[in-house]
């Protein structure tokens, strides 16, 4: 067995005060000067550990408070009260609430998944991957601790066209040496291109830092690549944007390239790799109406991968967008209808905002998910789209130290895949790959309302 | 144990909150002007103002209606107090309280219920929260002609054996038992509270798999013992103690993972019950490790049974997709009873990715097991029990029309313990309102007096609006109503002129 994927981290502090969700409001005046003020009583001692963030002079008790309402319920004057943060409800939008936002933090900070007490608290359903639920195990299915380490769960995912069967030269009986290159990567993410940033090569020199050190690979525009990121070539999944194949000298030591799909896709591949022999061509194909039959054109003709493409709230680009986890299992399902979905490797992108939505695209179908904006957010980034209208970031995302970036990056793509190892441990599934397209394991709204559509008749 | 004729439930007694304030909707305040004349003490019929020396105090803003008091936007003791000293605003804290499952005005609903065993009379939506689906979407249709059924007549009992093994056949006087909470991840205080509260109301409280502590002894007949897959605490002795046993084979919150005690909260006493050691986070391993078959199961479910004969056997189970494939399995190893634990309930302390969209909302099992049961033939000799997400009265008399016989509940106990939750039950020294901790000192916010109060006070309340709920629908009992879809309707379904009655 090859050595365990094991991330190894440690808390990586924010650089700026994150946007909370709620501030304690404490009056001054009327204050009766108790001997014992409530204040002093705080289980978590927030009164006492607060301090003033020198940067940006913020009060800390707000970050450190957990809600318990007891100096409020106990303050004779009733002072202290705790109010929203209107920040809060202004942070991100529909689809990347404030919700999902500091999760993200937390994870980039602590490197921990996050855990709470109580039931979850949140809406019954909702669109997009709110819209099914996982299945767990049951009483008499075998299943594994991963999460706990006593037994190994892979999750490495291999890119590339795979062969259904090995067959053997006639004659000799020799393996043949025209099996098709793979890459092997030891989480089922690469990361993506991003749908905004700011501008400048920190951000994307931090990303390629931590696929780094993570093993994994990140999408760059060839039309921006430079000299400062050949250090990470070996993790850079070159995306050939400009209209003539790069030359030589740039594809040597690269393992996957991408190229944008189009009707001379497949002779751009077949260019490609008649000079490149050991090099997996990915075919990046925005998602839309015609997805399925185009992906099951681009098998039969001999693509090796597609990397399908929505936009950051998971939509395709269409008249009547569709979600990339319904397009997804409409594109997996097609290729298992014509018996070819193991002939390729289907990445998939947009709106994978959570490690949830990362097992839950993977049982729609992905063999592997693109990771874009969270990569952001564990950077600290708060959505607010500033850069796209080329304000400053207020958190300096321009000019972000290498290190400390792919450290928050590093954390965060830990705890997804301690929460993937958490899923797979629950189904019973050992390996990652298994995952894939188990929509049997999964129950989806439109299906499970039908009971609710028929209340109120009799019988 | 409780004969439907001969119980007679407990009388509710006034239990307010444990703090200074209580949190409410509104808040009342009199300003500098008030020459404590002593009018508002005089009007308010709801008990917000009390005499003062210097002027009268606001006791009770939960108490009070806000603008819909009587006089319209009038409000009686601003109208009348002579000096206009009087205002009564929104508590900017109370929409910081709760979150989309239990919003605040549900959580200020229970408290009030578990302060005063009455229904909220405040214009607070005691009955569905704002989660956008499931139980907050149904609604009952109440039909116009009732046949005169009055609430007093109705009975709320629920038998509990109904497989005719001649095994005690236990009756409840309320369709609703308390769920298992282990100590350790409850105080000893909420242990207790909760199972004194289910003595006097006739029911039962099961004891979480951590273990069955001295101090519950003597209300061993009340008490469900649990055998988990940690087996923390399961002794023969424990077993053959109580009158049912229950197996928890998975947890909605968190199916598919063990439970989870946070080191912090295993102090020398917790890791003594647990046989464990102090500090050390305790993990239960997921699922049982000795069940590969239903034929294994139904050695696990034969081994209670013959180590104590009066026992009836609950099997615990999440609800995976085929949750209707496992509830028929349960059936032919011997249970007496099939918990269907919905994926909205309660832990003390779970991954988030494990809570959140994972297993099927009991909305949707327990019609789906009903209905197979039934095509099966063997519905009738099964107790079908809901939990997983039900929060109010409302939602479980919607759950027994869905297919349930009775509802298991935990979160609305500590609810009525004044849990705000905050979410955070798992951190450091534990909950910091005394419930959910082990901690010395914060145990100590709490006395067990109280605590059994506020929960009686609550589940009467409770059964008061269930008992309205089947008058309105004209059944005498608890037991017609079940599997009754036809008096529920979902509001994204149905059309208007469709509905005859009245929709709550």
């Amino acid at each position: 067995m090859p050595a365990k994927y094991y991330i190894s981290t440690h808390p990586v502090p924010s650089r700026f005060p994150p946007v909370i969700r709620s501030g304690v409001i404490a009056w001054e005046e009327g204050c009766l000067k108790c001997v014992t003020c409530v204040k002093k009583e705080c289980v978590y001692k927030v009164y006492e550990k607060r301090s003033l963030d020198p940067r940006q002079m913020v009060d800390t008790l707000d970050s450190i408070c957990k809600d318990c309402f007891r100096c409020v319920q106990n303050c004779p004057n009733r002072l202290i009260e705790k109010g929203f943060n209107p920040a809060w409800k202004a942070a991100g939008d529909d689809y990347w609430t404030p919700e999902v936002l500091s999760n993200l933090w937390f994870q980039a900070e602590t490197g921990r998944i996050p855990v709470s007490g109580a039931g979850y608290g949140g809406p019954f359903s909702g669109p997009g991957f709110d819209a099914m639920w996982t299945d767990m195990s049951e009483i008499v299915r075998p299943t594994r601790d991963g999460i706990h380490g006593r037994e190994y769960i892979s999750t490495t995912v291999d890119l590339g066209r795979k062969v259904k069967a090995l067959t053997f030269e006639k004659g000799n009986g020799a393996v043949p040496a025209s099996i098709p290159p793979l890459v092997e990567l030891p989480l089922p993410a690469v990361f993506d291109l991003l749908p905004f940033s700011p501008p400048g090569r920190m951000v994307t020199r931090a990303i390629l830092a931590a696929a780094r050190q993570l093993k994994t690979l990140a999408v760059v525009r060839a039309s921006d690549w430079g000299d400062d990121y050949a250090p990470y070539r070996e993790n850079t999944l070159l995306y050939l944007d400009r209209p003539r194949p790069e030359t030589d000298a740039l594809l040597a030591g690269l393992r996957l390239v991408e190229i944008p799909d189009g009707p001379d896709a497949l002779s751009l591949q077949a260019a490609l790799k008649a000079k490149n022999p050991g090099l997996v061509v990915a075919i990046r194909a925005e998602a839309g109406e015609g997805s399925a039959e185009r992906a099951a054109e681009l098998t039969a003709a001999g693509a090796e991968a597609v990397h399908f493409v929505a936009d950051f709230h998971g939509l395709d680009c269409t008249a009547r967008p569709m979600f990339i986890k319904d397009r997804m299992r409409q594109i997996h399902l097609h290729l298992v209808d014509k018996g070819i979905r193991d002939l390729i490797t289907i990445i998939g992108a947009g709106g994978v905002a959570m490690a949830e939505h990362m097992a839950k695209l993977i049982i729609c179908g992905a063999d592997a998910v693109a990771i874009d904006v969270p990569l952001l957010v564990a950077m600290e980034c708060r959505l607010c789209k500033r850069c796209t209208q080329g304000i400053a970031c207020p958190v300096e995302l321009e000019g972000v130290e290498t290190e400390w970036g792919a450290a928050r990056i590093l954390n965060l793509v830990a705890g997804w895949h301690n929460q993937l190892l958490e899923v797979l441990g629950a189904m019973g599934i050992r390996e990652v790959r298994r995952l894939r397209g188990e929509m049997g394991r999964a129950m989806f709204y439109e299906d499970l309302e039908k009971e609710f559509a028929a209340l109120g008749k009799r019988g | 144990m409780a004969e439907k004729s001969r119980f007679t439930f407990p009388k509710a007694k006034r239990t307010p909150t444990r703090f200074r304030n209580p949190l409410s909707k509104y808040r009342v305040r009199i300003g500098a002007a008030c020459d404590n004349c002593g009018e508002c003490v005089a009007r308010c019929p709801y008990g917000v103002f009390r005499k003062g020396a210097r002027r009268p105090k606001v006791i009770g803003d939960h108490l009070c209606l806000g603008p819909a008091c009587k006089g319209g936007p009038a409000y009686c003791c601003i109208t009348g107090c002579h000096v206009r000293a009087i205002t009564v605003s929104i508590n900017p804290s109370f929409e910081m309280l709760g979150d989309r499952r239990w919003t605040a005005e549900l959580l200020a609903g229970s408290w009030y219920m578990a302060e005063s065993g009455k229904l909220p009379y405040q214009g607070l939506n005691y009955k569905t929260g704002d989660s956008g689906g499931g139980f907050d979407k149904i609604r009952l249709v109440y039909p116009r002609e009732n046949g005169h059924v009055r609430p007093e007549e109705v009975s709320c009992a629920v038998e509990l054996n109904r497989s005719g093994d001649g095994r005690p056949r236990i009756a409840i006087p309320l369709p609703l038992y308390l769920g298992g909470m282990s100590f350790g991840s409850i105080s000893i205080v909420s242990m207790l509270s909760r199972v004194r509260a289910a003595k006097a109301l006739g029911t039962f409280c099961c004891t979480g798999e951590g273990g069955f502590p001295e101090e519950l002894v003597p209300y061993s007949d009340h008490i469900i013992t649990q055998v988990a897959t940690g087996l923390f605490g399961v002794r023969e002795e424990t077993i053959k103690r109580v009158p049912m046993v229950e197996f928890k084979y998975a947890q909605g919150a968190k199916p598919g993972l063990g439970g989870h005690l946070l080191g912090d909260k295993v102090t020398p006493r917790v890791a003594a019950m647990r046989e464990a050691v102090p500090g050390s986070a305790l993990f239960s391993p997921f699922p049982f490790h000795s069940v590969y078959s239903v034929e294994d199961h139904k050695k696990h479910v034969d081994w209670i049974k013959e180590v104590n004969p009066r026992a009836l056997v609950s099997v615990k189970v999440s609800t995976p997709t085929d949750v209707d494939m496992v509830a028929v399995g349960s059936y032919f190893a011997g249970a007496h009873i099939i918990q269907l634990d919905g994926s909205y309930g309660g832990t003390g302390a779970a991954p988030d990715i494990a809570k959140k969209n994972i297993a099927m909302p009991v909305e949707y099992a327990i019609p789906k097991v009903h209905k197979f049961l039934v095509e099966e033939g063997i519905r009738d000799k099964v107790t079908i029990v809901a939990s997983g997400g039900i929060r109010t009265p409302h939602d479980m008399a919607k759950i027994i029309a869905l297919g349930a016989d009775a509802v298991c509940l935990g979160t609305a106990d500590l609810v009525a313990l004044e849990c705000l939750r905050c979410h955070h039950c798992e951190s450091g020294r534990g909950c910091a309102r005394g419930i959910a901790t082990t901690d010395d000192e914060l145990t100590g916010l709490m006395n067990i007096e109280w605590g059994t109060q506020r929960i009686i006070n609550l589940y009467l309340a409770w059964r008061t609006h269930l008992a309205s709920v089947l008058a309105r629908l004209g059944m005498r009992s608890v037991t017609e109503l079940v599997g009754r879809t036809d008096v529920l309707v979902h509001t994204d379904y149905v059309k208007p002129g469709e509905i005859d009655g009245e929709l709550d």
